[in-house]
This record gives C-alpha cells, sequence and structure tokens, in this order.
C-alpha cells in the first residue's frame, strides 16, 4: 500500500462530480427551471469534467488499472502538457468551473463535489503528485550483448567422417552413444 | 446443473426476494400518494410527485438493511444457532459483503431519483408561490398557516429554490447526508479501497453523519396531507375558490403534515450495530498472550495467540487489531492451527503497510517477550467440517488458497491419530498449486511434520499430497536436472517429487478412482474459479451411476 495517493481519490471524487453535474443540469434545462441558464452551463461543465477525469493517471507505486477504453482520452488530456499533468492547475480549474454551478438548485449538489474534489487536487498538488498517462508499454528488445556481433563463417574444426565413425574394437573410446543398440546387416 | 442449483439456488432465491420487496415497496407507496384522496390538493400542485415518496420508501428498507450484514458478530450468533439448518443456509451468511454493496447500489440508485424527482417538487412549489400556474394552485400556495387555515406549500415565502433547501430542515439534511453519501461511494472504488485502505475505512465513518441526517431529515413535516376530507369536499370545492371559507359546504381545506417515519425503520439495526462496535472494543480489551513468535522464510510471520474462552472451527478466520500499529484497523487471516490444539495461529505475510509494520516490530523484539498488544475478534466463517464425512478426500489449494487447508490437514491428522468418530475419511489426497513456494515455505514444512509422523506410524498412505508448481523457469530446470537422483525433493524437502506445470486432472481422476474403486470421494477446492468449473466437470465425468461404484462430489469452499 504505502503512502496514499490523494490523486486517485481526487479523481474518483471528480468523476463523480461530472456526472452529477450533467444530471442535475439535465434536469434545470429539462424542467425549464427557473435560471434555467446555469443548468445549461452545468452540462456543459459536467460532459469537459468527465472527458478530462475519464482517464486514469499512472499510479506511482503498483499496478494501474485502466478504465475501459481510455486510451483515446489519455492521449488527448496528455496532449495538453504541463495543463494537465500539474495538480495545481487541475485544483485551479474545478474550483473555477465549479463556482456558477453554486446558483442553482439542481446543480448546487455538483458544485460542492466538484469544489471537494478540487481540494483533494490541492491536497495532492502539496504533496508533490503528477498525471502521468498510463500507456501501453512498448517492446524493447533487450540489446544483444555487445561480444555478439556476427555468426561464425566457418564450422568449428573436426576430424574427417572416418575417424569420427565409432570402430568396433574401441567402443569405449567414442565421442558419441546411440541412443537404440545398432546392429550389423547380418544380424 | 444439480451442483449449480446447490451452490447459488439460496443465494438467487435470497435476491429475489429482496427485489420483490423493493418492487413492491416502491409501487405500493407509488399509488397510495398517486390514488389517495388526501393528496389531491398535493398532487394539483406539482403533478406527479409520488416519485419522490416511492423511492423514499425504497431507501428506508434499504437504509435498515444496510446496517446488518455488516454486523460480524451478530451474524456468528446467528451462524451458531442455525447449526441444525444445514450448511447452505448458513454459507449465505458468508456473502454479507457482496449484500451490503447490493444495497450500497439500491441506496445510490433510489437517493438519485429522489433527489430529481424533490429537485423538480421545489420548482413547482416555488413558481406556484409565484403566481406562475392555475388559479387554484394559487389559492392553495396562499393559504396562510394562520387562526382557521393551515399552509399547504412549505414554500412560505417567495424565493428561490435554493433559500428553501438551505432553510428548511429537510433541505439542509437533504444535502449534508447525499454530500456523505457520494463521498462512500467515491472512496469505496475499488481502486481506492485496494490500494489506500485506510481512507476507503475512515471516509466510510461518515455513515454516522448520513444516518444521524436521515432520521432528522423527515422532522420538517414538508409532506402534507388533507386532514378534513369529510367537510372539504375536493370534488365539489375545487371550483370554488372563491367561496372557501365562506360556504358551509366549503370550509378551508385543512393540511397537516406527516410525521417522520425513517426513525422507526432505522432505528433497530442502529441498535444492533451500535451493539456490535460495542462488542468488537470489548473483544479488544480482552487479554491475547503470545504463545510464540515465529519468523518464517520470505517474511512471513507465524504467530501462536493464546485467549480465554476462544473457541475455533477449522477454515475460520479472525480479525487482528494492534493498536501500536494503528488503533482502527482490524485486519482478517485464515486461521492456520487446528481445533485440537490449545492455541490458534495465524501466518501473516508481508503485503501492505499495516503486515510491514507488524513484522518489522517483531523483528526488533528480542527473544521470548511478549509481542506487541493485540486485539482478536472472532472466528468468523462457515466452518468446513464436510470435509471430515467422506471417507476418501482429494483437497485442491490454490496459492494463497492454502491456507485453510494448514487448518484442516492438522486437524484431519489429530482426529486421525485419536480415532474420532466424527472423522469418516481413511484416505486424503491433496493437490497444491502454486506459481512458486516463496511466502509458502512454512506449508511445506507442515507437510513435513506430517510425512514423517505418518511414516512413523506406519500410517504412510493416508496421506498423498502433490505438489504442482506452475510458474517454473530455466533456473528450476538447471537446479532439478543437478539433483534428481536424491530422495528429497529439491524445493521443497519434502519425501515427494514437486511436479511442473499444471496438474492433468483426468490422470488424477482416474488414479483416485482406481485405488477407491467403491467409494464416496468429497472434492475440495479452495482456488480461483475458473479451476473450480474445471474439477467440477471432472467430477461429473468420473462419477459412476453405479452407488457401489466411486461417486465424486464436488464443493467449492469460500474460505
Amino acid at each position: 500500500m504505502g503512502k496514499i495517493e490523494w490523486a486517485m481519490w481526487a479523481n474518483e471524487q471528480a468523476l463523480a462530480a461530472g456526472l452529477i453535474l450533467l444530471t442535475g443540469g439535465i434536469v434545470g434545462v429539462g424542467g425549464m427551471f427557473r435560471g434555467w441558464e446555469f443548468a445549461a452551463y452545468s452540462i456543459a461543465a459536467g460532459v469537459f469534467v468527465c472527458l478530462l477525469e475519464y482517464p486514469r493517471g499512472k499510479k506511482n507505486k503498483g499496478t494501474s488499472v485502466e478504465r475501459t477504453g481510455q486510451y483515446c482520452f489519455t492521449v488527448c488530456v496528455k496532449a495538453f502538457g504541463p495543463l494537465t499533468r500539474n495538480y495545481y492547475v487541475r485544483a485551479f480549474i474545478h474550483a473555477a468551473i465549479a463556482v456558477p454551478a453554486g446558483f442553482m438548485l439542481a446543480t448546487v449538489l455538483g458544485c460542492v463535489c466538484l469544489g471537494i474534489a478540487s481540494l483533494i487536487y490541492l491536497g495532492a498538488a502539496i504533496s508533490g503528485e503528477k498525471w502521468e498517462p498510463i500507456l501501453p508499454r512498448t517492446e524493447t528488445r533487450k540489446a544483444v550483448g555487445e561480444s555478439i556481433k556476427q555468426p561464425p563463417q566457418n564450422p568449428p574444426p573436426r576430424p574427417p567422417a572416418e575417424m569420427r565413425r565409432k570402430r568396433a574394437e574401441d567402443l569405449e573410446g567414442a565421442a558419441y552413444d546411440n541412443p537404440i543398440k545398432v546392429s550389423t546387416n547380418d544380424e | 446443473m444439480g451442483n449449480m442449483i446447490i451452490n447459488h439456488g439460496l443465494t438467487s432465491f435470497i435476491l429475489v426476494v429482496w427485489m420483490s420487496i423493493n418492487i413492491f415497496l416502491f409501487v405500493w407507496f407509488y399509488f397510495f400518494y398517486d390514488l389517495g384522496d388526501q393528496f389531491y390538493y398535493t398532487r394539483h400542485l406539482l403533478g406527479s410527485w409520488c416519485a419522490c415518496r416511492a423511492p423514499a420508501a425504497v431507501l428506508n428498507f434499504n437504509c435498515l438493511l444496510i446496517l446488518l450484514p455488516v454486523c460480524r458478530n451478530l451474524l456468528s450468533l446467528i451462524r451458531g444457532s442455525f447449526m441444525c439448518c444445514g450448511r447452505t443456509m448458513r454459507k449465505q451468511l458468508d456473502k454479507n459483503i457482496s449484500f451490503h454493496k447490493l444495497v450500497a447500489y439500491m441506496i445510490g440508485l433510489m437517493t438519485a431519483v429522489h433527489t430529481i424527482a424533490h429537485l423538480l417538487n421545489v420548482e413547482w412549489y416555488n413558481n406556484s408561490r409565484r403566481r406562475m400556474y392555475d388559479p387554484l394552485s394559487t389559492a392553495l400556495s396562499d393559504l396562510p398557516d394562520g387562526n382557521n387555515t393551515t399552509y399547504l406549500n412549505p414554500i412560505r415565502n417567495i424565493d428561490n429554490p435554493t433559500y428553501f433547501a438551505m432553510t428548511s430542515l429537510a433541505g439542509i439534511t437533504g444535502v449534508i447526508i447525499t454530500l456523505c453519501l457520494i463521498l462512500i461511494i467515491t472512496s469505496s472504488m475499488e481502486v481506492i479501497r485496494r490500494s489506500y485502505f485506510e481512507v476507503f475505512w475512515y471516509t466510510h465513518h461518515l455513515f454516522v453523519i448520513f444516518f444521524i441526517g436521515l432520521v432528522i431529515h423527515g422532522a420538517g413535516r414538508i409532506v402534507r396531507s388533507q386532514q378534513n376530507l369529510v367537510q372539504h369536499n375536493y370534488t365539489l370545492c375545487k371550483d370554488r375558490i372563491e367561496s372557501w371559507g365562506k360556504v358551509a359546504e366549503c370550509p378551508y381545506p385543512q393540511f397537516a403534515g406527516g410525521a417522520p417515519g425513517t426513525w422507526m425503520w432505522v432505528i433497530g439495526p442502529m441498535f444492533l450495530y451500535l451493539c456490535e462496535r460495542i462488542l468488537r472494543f470489548i473483544r479488544y480489551t480482552q487479554t491475547v498472550k503470545y504463545r510464540k513468535i515465529v519468523i518464517r522464510p520470505s517474511k512471513v510471520l507465524e504467530l501462536q495467540l493464546v485467549k480465554a474462552g476462544f473457541k475455533m472451527e477449522v477454515g475460520q478466520y479472525v480479525f487482528l487489531n494492534c493498536p501500536a500499529i494503528s488503533h482502527l484497523e482490524w485486519h482478517p487471516f485464515t486461521m492456520t492451527s487446528a481445533p485440537e490444539e490449545d492455541f490458534f495461529s495465524v501466518h501473516i505475510r508481508s503485503v501492505g503497510d499495516w503486515t510491514q509494520k507488524l513484522i518489522s516490530m517483531v523483528e526488533e523484539l528480542p527473544e521470548g517477550t511478549q509481542g506487541p498488544r493485540m486485539g482478536v475478534d472472532g472466528p468468523f466463517g462457515t466452518a468446513s467440517e464436510d470435509v471430515f464425512d467422506y471417507e476418501v478426500s482429494m483437497l485442491v489449494g490454490a496459492g494463497i488458497g492454502v491456507t485453510p487447508f494448514a487448518s484442516i490437514l492438522k486437524s484431519i491428522w489429530y482426529k486421525f491419530k485419536d480415532s474420532d468418530p466424527k472423522l469418516r475419511t481413511r484416505k486424503i489426497y491433496f493437490y497444491w498449486l502454486c506459481r512458486e513456494t516463496h511466502a509458502f515455505e512454512w506449508f511445506a514444512d507442515l507437510l513435513q511434520v506430517l510425512e514423517k509422523e505418518m511414516e512413523e506410524r506406519g500410517m504412510g498412505d493416508f496421506l498423498t499430497y502433490k505438489l504442482f508448481l506452475t510458474g517454473w523457469d530455466q533456473s528450476h530446470t538447471d537446479h532439478v536436472m543437478v539433483r534428481f537422483d536424491e530422495d528429497t525433493d529439491v524445493v521443497t524437502g519434502l519425501k515427494q517429487k514437486t511436479n511442473y506445470g499444471r496438474p492433468n486432472w483426468e490422470k488424477e481422476f482416474e488414479q483416485v478412482r482406481k485405488e477407491n474403486p467403491s467409494s464416496t470421494v468429497g472434492t475440495f477446492l479452495c482456488g480461483p474459479a475458473v479451476l473450480a468449473k474445471v474439477l467440477e466437470k471432472k467430477c461429473a465425468k468420473y462419477s459412476d451411476v453405479d452407488p457401489r461404484k466411486t461417486r465424486f462430489y464436488f464443493n467449492k469452499e469460500n474460505f
């Protein structure tokens, strides 16, 4: 286990907040509540937060578990470089996004959840955590040892065939063993 | 098919019953609020508002249920008193955490429905107040809380819905407890639970706030129903708003709020859970003495403990708590000792923070001293006494699943030595499958001891065991090649040689059948589900219809 990586929990919380913002926004717009403009904003904010938070980052210790189909999201998020890698930026973005959603009852829960996620991200940033993408490991072939430059051109030196064959009078001194007993033709 | 019914039938039945109760409550309360005359005016103001009352009923029921599966001492008590009712019943109690999760999902879902419905309600109440709807709605909303009138619309001032939510008791408690619920759910995700258990455990205690808020959530009494249906008949009077209070047959409609009902549902389980926590605390204060502390190879710690009044069965587990490491954490460990011994033991591997700290603390202790203060809760789990009922037993332990078999094998051996009549077993085949023996050398030691004792008594063929190393590599083969003609195995030091790769079950079952032509063979597995399927099939295949010949019965154990 080891030290807690706050970013992992912040990620779950932010994803949940994104979904809640989305749902609250849909209810607000669908019911044409007063202040439905905030609800419409909340739908957009919810979608944005979900897209940003869907790809899980790599854990420092242990195996990271990907969410289903997160690869394309990982690539997109990675493309923003330090903006998405740094958790201070994320904490600030989430706090900023959350504010307008607080002006309407349907979305206020999403606002508070996102605010909490922002605080946890702040904690993660203070602990020095960073978002690392989970990318498939490229197969690196082990570099062949330096001494093996080229295979040999010639076979190893051996005495000629007649000398290598087993002699009947000196079976023990032969260089090889027959796995199956060999007999002459007339036996 | 028969096996599936035996293994899953009761679980499916319980789930069907639970779901039916949920559906029944939803539908019943939906129609209660949809058709009840006393709510006619409320329905007029709010359209279909029953969508918030129905999930509320389902929430009441599930909040009652959610506390029960985590009262493990209560479950132990029930399990003990069900000894007569068959193992299948008792095994259901082992699936308590799965049920807890299922109920939690239902609570989450119903909370979402309930909240959305209330968002709509509050908006419509507010609009009514602003006279945006028809005259009847306006008149109803205008009803003041005065000398001879009582109000219907809980929004008394024309303000925005957020203000109402934050100032009414129901609103503010609702927001707080929903927030607690969301935090509990996000910290209970598998990723967080497996990697950062402390976050999960401490955040989960927000449930205390959840339940307190839940109980006072209805105290504002904003669900209002008409009280004077006889005097004020709505069919007559709904179109004669101007004459309300002025004509004899249409006095003002009087309303009163329904009393909060949730406390009636949850007070019982809350009390039981409180007792559970008190009991855990009492157990924690009971003295536990160390009989022996052994550091095994591969950073495995064996603790032999003694506690007054502690009784265990084979295959059960205990929860350990070490205040020196963490006051609030309790971790489960399967017991590796037999009930016949006068102590109980656990083998602790170093897998996380808590276990690592424990092992390093114990390593620094001088010889022969007592270890750190330990609290023990338990034992829990369904005992696996079925093992003793078969003439011939095939025990298959895969990986960490071998731990309960330590307890079982020891117990069988004790019973055999003492000729315990409860033990019908005459022959045991034990198959140990693991990727590598790292961290299980202590189990190999146990087998060695048993092997030696059996040889001394001339009972060499009571136990036949085979070890299968499924994760062998080149260095293994080199090792084996060099020492192949030694008497004992190079990996385990046991007389029986290690096999490499997965077992050929056809061959194994054939051998068992050949050596026991007319017995009932019980097969027990503690390992992955894939293996369970394989063994189940083989048991079916090699069983003979003729009852005089060999028959295999498969038992999947969930230790």
